[in-house]
């Protein structure tokens, strides 16, 4: 790894650490949101952006990792780190079926199959609503969110402690990406993204990769939503509905698909947009298919993918 | 044993078939008219992608302003259900083909059909269009009276009419459908546009203007559907999703592009719709026909119908 790639990504962590000490409380919570949500995009990029596959299904394992921790915590009675663990074990092995399934389909049809597997999920979870009940969700109570890391007490609700636990998660996200991408695997995919033929002539095995990818990608997502269930103590139906399927494709492409740094830097700009946006008008959704739009007609490389192409061609 | 009667062995097995039956008859009564509602919506989704190879994320959208319009039109037009049924027939289709053609133009066009960056920018005019209609139409559902109020008696209950009309019609909007493309020259120039591109440049087709007309047509015709369909159901600014979804499933499983696929996997769809709906709930028959699809996936990736991309 060069040293600039190193510099530019620790510096973006120490800002993200120094700035609990600057901005206000308010602040503090939205960040810490941004923050976890963005560990969702980081994986989303590594299907989208690098492998060149976009899933409009990612909800299904946000809410997986969502669902597995609130329900490991409030029924199964683990811990939240113990809960955290079972979720991803709970996202790994459901985007490894999904991925085996999905994956036999390509192009668009992958796309609209991704869409259809989330959105029975969605209505799994409805379906089972004396267990996840449904629309109003699963609240996490605070005696739950208490728990002992290496002897020391831990409290989930304390927001100083959480924007830092979504820190390190996010730091370990982005650096996990990194490797990822610069490693052979992160090469293959990227060659898959520009010519599946061609890499499979070659001699890769391209399902294999692409499972690899999903999987990834799917993990992520699951880790996210478990991080997002016990940080914020709740987790509900919504948050499994096709908007959150669209939102880690809204981020990346508007930070800049195939940057490791671009969906965070998407979500944050999306988050601030659409708290400008509530401001004059309820219909934030609105604003959401505006810059859809707007960005695959004149942006379709977002904000890092443009500065890569003009200036820094070093970006990973 | 005693009270058996001879030739009718099992008198209890029969009575629960005979109550079993009225209800079964109405499950698969009210399947049809699924079938037909889904066939018809998904036909515009199926010919757009058919021919220009790009799938259309805002057709529920579509779907959802045609059955606003037939509602606005209904409360605009005077002299009954009837006359404002006939007058939305007519304006609803127009409005959406316009708003259709202006997105081909102005978006479809531009991206080059691309079809990744379509699936994107048609689900950020799906936000648009829905926001759009929550902001003048509002959120509340509006229901829309029917053209006419026959109830069909049955010995054992009444059906409506106007459901049953809603499937006859959509055989013969199938069936228009299917004429256009198979026995007249636009349906030749069409299967030759979605047949290959490239050479039906070179033969003088105007492969631009077939493409406008036939994104515009998919939407005019899911209009139309709407506008039929809005009476049986409500009109509401969120309706537009599952029409979507649904039209997704029996697309896949019929096969991309293939229309006969599509009607044939609508009519098996719709069927187990009807049924499962019935006896459990509707959103178990929604699960089942996602996981249908995924077999279909397994086993048949391109589809009952479909032909593999060339």
């Amino acid at each position: 790894m060069t040293a600039r790639i190193v510099l530019l990504h620790g510096a973006m962590i120490l800002a993200l650490f120094v700035a609990q000490f600057v901005v206000s409380d308010y602040a503090v919570l939205t960040i810490t949101r941004i923050m976890v949500l963005a560990i969702y995009a980081t994986g989303y990029n590594i299907l989208f952006g690098y492998a060149g596959l976009l899933s409009l299904g990612h909800a299904m394992f946000f809410a997986t990792g969502l669902y597995a921790a609130a329900l490991g915590v409030t029924r199964l009675g683990l811990a939240a780190p113990e809960a955290l663990l079972f979720a991803l074990v709970c996202g790994i092995v459901v985007s490894f079926i999904i991925g085996l399934i999905a994956l036999r389909a390509t192009g668009v049809a992958f796309m609209i199959v991704t869409l259809m597997f989330s959105q029975a999920a969605f209505l799994t979870i409805l379906y089972f609503g004396d267990i996840t009940r449904g629309d109003e969700g699963i609240v996490i109570k605070d005696d739950q969110r208490v728990f002992s890391l290496l002897g020391t007490p831990m409290n989930l609700a304390d927001p100083v402690l959480r924007y830092n636990i979504a820190l390190a998660f996010l730091a370990v996200a982005i650096v996990l990406c990194l490797i990822v991408v610069r490693s052979k695997i992160g090469h293959v995919l990227v060659a898959i993204r520009e010519n599946e033929n061609r890499t499979a002539m070659l001699g890769y095995d391209v399902k294999r990769y692409k499972l690899i990818a999903f999987v990834l990608s799917g993990s992520f997502a699951a880790f996210a939503g478990a991080a997002y269930a016990l940080l914020f103590a709740y987790a509900g139906s919504t948050l499994a509905s096709i908007q959150y399927s669209i939102n880690p494709l809204l981020w990346t492409l508007l930070g800049g698909a195939a940057t490791v740094l671009g969906p965070v830097l998407g979500t944050a700009m999306m988050f601030l947009l659409v708290d400008f946006a509530s401001s004059f008008t309820s219909a934030s959704l609105l604003f959401v298919g505006v810059v859809l739009i707007l960005l695959v007609l004149f942006f379709p490389k977002g904000i890092l993918g443009t500065i890569r192409q003009r200036w820094w061609r070093w970006l990973p | 044993m005693a009270g058996l009667r001879p030739g009718h062995p099992f008198p209890s097995c029969t009575a629960s078939l005979l109550a079993f039956f009225p209800h079964l008859l109405l499950a698969l009564l009210e399947g049809t008219v699924a079938a037909a509602v889904l066939a018809l919506s998904a036909l515009g989704l199926s010919l757009v992608f058919g021919v220009m190879r790009v799938v259309n994320v805002a057709h529920g959208e579509f779907f959802m302003l045609g059955a606003m319009l037939a509602w606005w039109v209904a409360k605009m037009v005077p002299g009954g259900p009837a006359m404002g049924f006939v007058a939305a027939l007519i304006v609803a289709p127009l409005l959406v083909g316009a708003l259709a053609f202006v997105t081909e133009r102005l978006l479809l066009r531009r991206i080059k059909y691309d079809p990744e960056a379509t699936i994107v920018a048609t689900i950020g005019l799906m936000f648009v269009i829905q926001q759009l209609a929550l902001s003048v139409f509002g959120a509340d559902a509006k229901a829309v009276s029917a053209p006419f109020t026959y109830r069909i008696a049955l010995p054992w209950f009444g059906f409506s009419g106007y459901k049953l009309f809603v499937v006859v019609a959509s055989i013969f909007i199938l069936l228009a459908v299917w004429w256009v493309l198979a026995k007249t020259k636009w349906g030749l120039v069409m299967r030759v546009t979605q047949f290959d591109r490239e050479t039906a440049t070179a033969f003088g087709i105007p492969v631009n203007q077939v493409y406008s007309a036939v994104f515009v047509a998919g939407a005019a015709l899911v209009a139309v559907a709407a506008v039929l369909i809005v009476p049986i159901q409500q009109a509401h600014y969120l309706m537009g999703l599952d029409p979507l979804l649904m039209s997704f499933i029996v697309v896949i499983i019929g096969g991309l592009g293939s229309i006969k696929g599509s009607v044939i996997a609508a009519v098996i769809i719709g069927l187990a719709d009807g049924v499962i709906s019935m006896f459990f709930s509707p959103t178990l028959a929604s699960i089942i026909a996602t996981l249908a699809v995924a077999l279909v996936l397994v086993f048949r990736p391109q589809g009952l119908f479909g032909v593999e991309p060339r």
